[in-house]
């Protein structure tokens, strides 16, 4: 009998009972400290960054270095990211619908498709700034148009590069995603297979295209490696896609070692546009593809 | 009645549009539309070879001057133009070392967090949402971060490693406050969403009746997860930390800002270092010279190569054993 009431009133003994305890306490522990670095991160960025952000930070150029009292700001750096990350969107996508078209559609699960497959993941593993060498080697050493050296172009094609594969993996997941039974549907009404793909499969995977898409712009509005040294950074405003061109995250890693105080704040007010960017294109492709 | 009418109408006028613009039989057009499609494909593959080529052929002035002893070196002196690679090699390496110790422990209690049922589902999902958020801000606000939050707030630990442990090697220097280990932590912040995403993954897909029976025989949800759950799950969370590593090795922004930039190997983790892409970052605006291009681009290959190697080796892993209990 006593080793019934035993059971019944403590069914641990205390070494597994505090290992237990001891184990969730931990787990508990080192989650919290995930996220304080998180949280940390987020509030400092908004904490130094938001007294700066006033509206001539929007439309005015960086002042000279040591000079108060004028107006400041990186109207030019927020030019040029969003006009390299356009470029960028520009090369990339039409490419990288008709890969993924390719796979989802014609190779599926071919040898051709599935190397494709494989090159494009180890392609989004290969480092930002081995990307950017790449596009230093292409452009910024080549001549083009006449003109040698840093330009918005060179920054660009490294966007593009880094864009490509994840537009190819996420779009092919949305096509995936297209029931079988329209494209059967589609070509028992006797469409050929270029109004199958393009009026049926891309017309219903629209808005998850539109995610995966504006997933891949958030993910290379932030990259500064590959910019550093093919886009360099200008102060002044833009006027040629083949000049150097300012970017808010090359601005940010620049003024981020400075001893002026103001060029100090300006990076911290740029990391609140930036990231706000981000943050932003990051929650409308949530958005997006929630509504369906 | 109605709804049959203007389908066989619609169907009538589909015919005629289609027999309208291609005219019959549009093999021909299916065939070439494949065709056209491969070709792209095979071009999106052709970029990584392109890729490796070109990094190659401008590598290719330094590797004739130096050779392998280029991994060997430790001179890095533009003006003599003396270059080897083993100083930024190494901190590269130590900096993704201290990286793993931190975020491999961690990402896998976050994971175990927010796949097993301790807390409540709408507390589990956002906590695995906030943490991988961490993912998505850019690696250069990071670093500003790292800058003025992370290297003030480590200062005194750092030196407090250094007062205790002084006779340590790996605590011999004191600190400037930028440092190896600073970079590590840093690094350990950035991939840890990668380790505790995919780790999770992992373990959510693993089936809930064997937690069942582990549990129904009298084992606590821990001795669960020790003897059951993380057996099964290794190989995977193994691909995970290795993506990790590959991630680490890569990273520059943020290392570049809190690493301090010596060309000195030092036996001590308070001691600042160098790491290849932050040496690329660094250089690279300014290089002129073609054996210094070089040489720069001698190390970007090496690191290519590297983490290419490494992320081959995680995608195999977690292809061929991740998913054995499904």
């Amino acid at each position: 009998m006593a080793f019934f009431d035993r059971q019944l009133t403590k069914p641990l003994p205390l070494g597994r009972t505090l290992f237990s305890y001891g184990m969730s306490a931990i787990a508990v522990l080192s989650t919290a400290l995930a996220l304080m670095a998180l949280l940390s991160i987020l509030f400092e960025i908004f904490r130094q960054g938001l007294p700066g952000l006033k509206w001539e930070v929007f439309t005015s150029l960086p002042a000279p270095a040591g000079e108060t009292g004028v107006p400041s700001g990186f109207g030019n750096a927020i030019q040029g990211t969003v006009l390299m990350v356009a470029i960028a969107a520009l090369l990339s996508v039409p490419l990288g619908i008709l890969t993924a078209i390719y796979l989802s559609e014609i190779g599926k699960t071919s040898a051709t498709a599935t190397i494709v497959r494989f090159v494009m993941s180890i392609l989004s593993a290969v480092p930002s700034i081995v990307v950017g060498v790449f596009a230093y080697a292409v452009i910024v050493l080549a001549t083009l148009f006449n003109y040698k050296g840093f330009s918005a172009l060179a920054g660009a094609f490294a966007l593009a590069v880094i864009m490509l594969p994840i537009v190819v993996l996420s779009i092919e997941e949305a096509l995936k995603l297209v029931p079988q039974q329209q494209r059967f549907a589609s070509a028992a009404l006797g469409a050929n297979s270029i109004q199958t793909t393009f009026k049926i499969v891309l017309a219903s995977a629209l808005p998850s295209i539109t995610t995966g898409v504006l997933l891949a712009v958030a993910r290379v509005s932030g990259e500064t490696a590959p910019l550093l040294f093919t886009a360099l950074f200008s102060q002044s405003w833009i006027e040629n896609i083949l000049n150097p061109t300012p970017s808010l995250s090359v601005m940010i890693y620049n003024y981020s070692g400075s001893p002026f105080p103001e060029q100090t704040q300006l990076a911290w007010t740029a990391s609140v546009v930036l990231l706000g960017m981000v943050l932003l294109t990051n929650l409308l492709s949530r958005l997006i593809t929630r509504k369906r | 009645m109605n709804s049959s009418k203007a389908q066989s109408e619609f169907l009538e006028s589909e015919s005629l549009k289609s027999e309208s613009i291609v005219g019959g039989d549009t093999a021909w057009l299916d065939r070439s539309f494949a065709w056209f499609l491969q070709i792209i494909a095979l071009a999106a593959i052709a970029l990584l070879f392109w890729m490796g080529s070109v990094i190659f052929k401008q590598a290719f002035p330094a590797i004739k001057t130096f050779g392998a002893a280029f991994l060997t070196s430790q001179d890095w002196d533009v003006s003599q133009l003396q270059f080897g690679a083993l100083t930024y090699l190494y901190g590269t390496v130590v900096s993704s070392a201290i990286a793993l110790f931190f975020a491999v422990p961690i990402g896998i209690f976050v994971a175990i967090v927010t796949s097993e049922k301790f807390l409540p589902a709408w507390v589990r999902s956002p906590l695995g949402f906030l943490v991988e958020l961490i993912a998505s801000i850019p690696s250069v606000i990071v670093g500003l971060w790292g800058i003025f939050v992370l290297i003030p707030v480590l200062k005194p630990i750092q030196l407090w490693l250094h007062n205790q442990f002084g006779w340590i090697p790996l605590f011999s220097t004191e600190t400037f406050g930028p440092s190896m280990l600073v970079a590590g932590v840093i690094l350990a912040i950035m991939i840890l969403p990668t380790i505790a995403a995919i780790s999770r993954d992992v373990m959510a897909s693993f089936p809930s009746d064997l937690r069942t029976a582990s549990m129904s025989l009298g084992a606590t949800c821990w001795e669960m997860i020790f003897t059951v759950l993380l057996p099964a799950s290794l190989s995977g969370i193994a691909g995970a930390v290795i993506l990790g590593l590959g991630r680490a090795l890569g990273e520059t922004m943020a290392v570049t800002m809190v690493i301090g930039n010596s060309d000195l190997i030092s036996a001590s983790l308070l001691d600042s270092g160098n790491t290849i892409p932050a040496i690329l970052a660094n250089q690279f605006p300014e290089a002129l010279d073609e054996l210094h291009i070089g040489a720069l681009m001698y190390l970007s290959l090496i690191l290519f190569a590297l983490t290419l190697a490494v992320n081959v080796l995680a995608m195999f892993i977690v292809k061929i054993f991740g998913f054995k209990h499904q």
